[in-house]
């Protein structure tokens, strides 16, 4: 089947097997590897994206599903040398050790700072309890997002 | 050594930038010309002969290229090792591809190998096996028992081996208890690592050299290219592991795997390059688990709270097979029950039993968290008994900081510690007095609050080669390079500790140049030297005094050549702020640029002096570390629904001196959060057909953002005197510090309805069962 859609601000046109899913058409039609997967069953949060501004999990979407839309993964965050404040927090704050989950951890971060652009704790906590960390216990996560949230 | 202008500071990791902005590279972000990707068809059962297995609907799949069976492999492709050397130890053939019978679900059958991961997984589920199942053995404690099924033919029984171990005199220890003997068998339930990045491999054969490149998510790739190299047959030479960026390991990639070796074979074979990644559902089932042991403690005390003798049985579920070090796991339980105490007497029996699960092996902390967990919770057995307060009984019990090094009635000898001074440090931040104040008011409300204490000790920095299966020593070389930037590589495997940012930070201090100018490399057998890997809070303890000591050696160079350039009979020099100064004379100073040039120019150097600027250290510690700490956690449950609430979480370690607290910090409250997970949370269930029942991320419950309390740290700093750095490790400690803290604290919360013990996880319904119980 035949899609149109917006990555990162360029537009794509692609032919795809209407069973192939969004992060493996991202992963490997458009190399954005930077998007991961890390269950296959919308649990971990690390193939988190923003689709038309909202935060999903890629691997239960299909491509097709996404045709039409605009895309933002975690390699259409910075611009150039400069980070967006979330990726800026995170570095600052140590909110990553293995990095895995962070791509997806930060998509989710965004769009809980579009939400609420000054969140407790525990909303904090909240708003990311759909993307899993084997690493951080999350607290320097929470401090992450807390930076970005006084930046953006 | 001293703090530094790096060391000791709080340092922004130089991985994250490649991080942050996903263009880092993992195995499956790895893309080859005519890239083939290979699905395994997996045994459903957990005991069952394998009648046939029909691959002819397969083959005919669209994109298939091949289809590979064990009886296809035969012994062409040798057994996935184990390291372990334990006297009378069973070691079962273990193909990397069934032959015959099954022995645990998940088991791998058939390769199926096709142009697109779709089609590969279309066609496994086109490979008919046909299967003759037989009982699974499933509880560890009926496999014990002779009329158990034994699960390997060529043995009798499940037994895999039986250790047993004493030291004083336990039965004088025993007659003289002044109290009846304490009983209490604990579970330690078996755990799935869950790193968030699976497992994978990509093989890639160039006919032209007989080499092989392969990429695996390891934490070990020097062994892992020893061992595929045995296994498949090519002369270790011609192989190549690279390990990319790793997404996390926990002991789960400290192994050596089938798929390893099989991909490898299979490229060879076909000569085409392989990929191979993990899914979720078979990271459940078929990557090690953790723990699994049912533990039986005696303890014998005197009436002020002194523990005189402890007697231990461990036996241990090892699964079907043994991976790398599967039967060594259960004896680090044993070596580390004696925690900070001081007690001598004590009977240590281990027994090691086949069952049809999928293999145990190191998880995170890795026997010690076992043991700490069994003896934190027996010190809280013992100040219930006597109704003494648990701080009262552990003092009473510490060993005193004037007798370090200590040697400990398991045979080792720790290096260096103050346990009293890091357990009051702990008590005073969370205000300990008050807070028992306050319990009694609450309880006196009908609310149900709970202090649990932990006091652990750990052995880290893994370790002497005499106590390692293959050396236990690190390699690092560091390489000035003619502009003077300086490349460092590492035997060690990093995987998310951020250790490309602490070896930097003390190569910076060593030379006296920028953090900027260092590089580290790591995880690419044809670039690094031999290397032992990451592991056993191993890698800064160990790895970073192989940095360490290569930068000696390149200081002692560089000072002969300095000599020689500022014409002084003494090398003695300092680096420090980009100059090479003599120490006794500071107007004989050099650039280190400069410096680093006239050993590569070689124009100028004095006779018989090697041209360039390099050094390699093999470093050999002399004893293991053991970093310590005070876990205090404070819970409030709700007596209607079982629901525990952290109040408070205060943790002080000690893990020697600290290259960065920025990242010490993160690995502790990773480690917290993970002996979090095992006390509240998690648990592999088999039910009683070996089925793994809780194979997925809804069943198996890792913690959450929400499910984790805010962690106040702070730290004492007990150098080690093992090396010259002073440090200890600190990956495992908060794992093995913070399981008995948040159980203690859950059963003291609980200690008005008269329960005295719960085994993990504790989750609300299990709490809620135990106060109904209690009435």
């Amino acid at each position: 089947m035949k899609i149109n859609l917006k990555v990162n601000g360029v537009s794509c046109e692609s032919d795809v097997e209407p069973r192939m899913l969004l992060v493996h058409y991202l992963r490997e039609v458009l190399s954005l590897t930077g998007t991961h997967i890390g269950c296959e069953t919308t649990l971990c949060g690390a193939c988190t994206v923003l689709l038309d501004g909202a935060a999903v999990k890629s691997c239960t979407l299909l491509a097709v599903q996404a045709d039409g839309s605009e895309i933002t993964t975690i390699e259409g965050l910075a611009k150039g040398d400069e980070y967006h404040p979330v990726q800026q927090g995170f570095w600052e704050e140590h909110g990553l050790q293995c990095g895995f989950c962070t791509p997806g951890m930060i998509m989710a971060a965004i769009q809980l700072l579009q939400r609420n652009s000054n969140p407790s704790e525990e909303e904090i906590r909240h708003g990311i309890e759909g993307n899993l960390c084997r690493c951080t216990g999350y607290q320097h996560i929470v401090q992450a997002i807390q930076y970005a949230a006084k930046r953006i | 050594m001293a703090v530094g202008k790096y060391v000791g500071t709080r340092t922004k990791r130089k991985e994250d930038p490649r991080l942050i902005t996903g263009l880092s590279t993992y195995v499956d972000d790895i893309k080859l010309p005519g890239l083939l990707h290979v699905a395994i068809v997996r045994s459903v059962h957990a005991h069952a002969r394998i009648k046939s297995v029909d691959t002819s609907a397969a083959l005919k799949s669209p994109g298939v290229v091949a289809v590979v069976t064990g009886q296809d492999i035969g012994d062409k492709v040798g057994s996935v090792p184990c390291a372990a050397q334990i006297p009378g130890l069973k070691v079962p053939r273990h193909p990397v591809l069934a032959i015959g019978r099954v022995r645990y679900v998940g088991e791998s059958i058939a390769a199926v190998i096709a142009n697109d991961r779709y089609a590969a997984q279309d066609a496994a589920e086109l490979v008919e096996v046909d299967y003759d199942p037989l009982p699974a053995v499933v509880d560890p404690l009926k496999a014990l028992e002779p009329g158990s099924t034994p699960i390997h033919e060529e043995f009798k029984d499940n037994i895999a081996f039986s250790t047993k171990a004493s030291s004083g005199d336990i039965d004088k220890a025993f007659r003289s208890a002044e109290i009846p003997i304490i009983k209490q068998r604990m579970i330690n339930q078996r755990l799935i690592p869950m790193a968030m990045e699976t497992r994978g491999v990509v093989a890639q054969y160039h006919p032209g050299d007989k080499n092989i490149t392969l990429w695996s998510s390891s934490q070990i790739p020097h062994l892992l290219r020893t061992q595929v190299a045995v296994m498949i047959g090519l002369p270790e030479n011609h192989v190549r592991v690279i390990v990319p960026e790793v997404g996390g390991g926990f002991g789960s990639k400290l192994n050596v795997y089938r798929e390893e070796a099989l991909l490898a074979y299979l490229a060879m074979k076909l000569g085409k390059p392989l990929k191979w990644i993990e899914g979720r559902r078979e990271n459940f089932l078929t990557t090690i688990h953790g723990r699994d042991q049912v533990d039986d403690v005696e303890i014998a005390v005197k009436k002020d709270g002194t523990i005189i003798g402890l007697k231990l049985r461990v036996v241990a579920d090892l699964g079907a097979y043994h991976q790398l070090l599967t039967p060594l796991i259960p004896g680090l339980t044993g070596a580390m029950i004696a925690g900070c105490y001081r007690f001598q007497n004590l009977t240590i029996d281990t027994v090691g039993v086949f069952t049809n699960k999928m293999a145990t092996d190191a998880y995170r902390g890795a026997g010690r968290p076992e043991a700490t967990y069994l003896i934190e919770r027996v010190l809280d057995l013992v100040s219930a008994e006597l109704k003494l307060d648990p701080v009262d009984v552990r003092m009473k019990n510490f060993v005193p900081s004037a007798q370090f090094p200590y040697n400990t009635p398991t045979g080792l000898t720790y290096d260096s510690a103050n346990y009293q001074a890091c357990f009051q440090k702990a008590l005073d931040l969370v205000n300990y007095k008050q807070l028992r104040e306050e319990q009694k008011k609450l309880r006196a409300q009908g609310k149900y609050m709970g202090i649990g204490i932990s006091t652990y000790v750990e052995i880290c920095a893994m370790g002497p080669s005499s106590g390692m299966p293959a050396g236990g020593w690190e390699s690092a070389t560091v390489r000035v390079e003619p502009t003077g930037k300086v490349t460092v590589f590492t035997g060690s495997s990093p995987h998310g500790q951020g250790q490309e940012t602490t070896f930097s930070q003390i190569a910076a201090d060593e030379l006296g140049i920028s953090f900027d100018d260092i590089t580290v490399l790591h995880g690419d057998t044809a670039i690094v030297q031999y290397g032992i890997g990451t592991f056993g809070s191993r890698a800064t303890a160990v790895g970073g005094t192989a940095v360490y000591m290569a930068l000696q050696k390149i200081k002692e160079k560089g000072g002969k050549l300095a000599a020689h350039l500022l014409k002084t009979d003494s090398s003695d020099f300092n680096f420090e702020g980009g100059k090479v100064t003599h120490k006794a004379d500071a107007s004989k100073s050099i650039p280190f640029l400069d410096l680093v040039q006239s050993a590569y120019h070689a124009k100028s150097i004095p006779a018989g002096f090697e041209p360039g600027l390099d050094a390699t250290a093999f470093f050999e510690p002399s004893n293991y570390t053991f970093p310590f700490g005070a876990h205090v956690a404070v819970v409030e449950i709700d007596p209607e629904t079982g629901e525990i609430q952290f109040k408070r979480y205060v943790g002080v370690d000690d893990c020697g001196k600290v290259i960065n607290p920025l990242t010490v910090h993160g690995q502790v409250h990773g480690g917290i959060a993970q002996g979090l997970g095992q006390a509240l949370l998690e648990e592999a269930v088999y039910d009683e057909n070996g089925q793994l029942i809780t194979g997925t991320l809804m069943d198996y419950a890792i913690p959450k953002s929400t499910d984790l309390p805010w962690f106040e740290l702070d730290r004492t700093e007990t150098p080690s005197p093992v090396n010259p750095l002073g440090v200890k490790g600190v990956g495992e400690a908060g794992t093995i510090g913070s399981t008995p803290a948040i159980v203690n604290a859950v059963v003291d919360a609980l200690a008005p309805f008269g329960v005295k013990h719960i085994d993990m996880p504790l989750r609300s319904e299990k709490i809620w069962r135990a106060i109904r119980a209690a009435g």
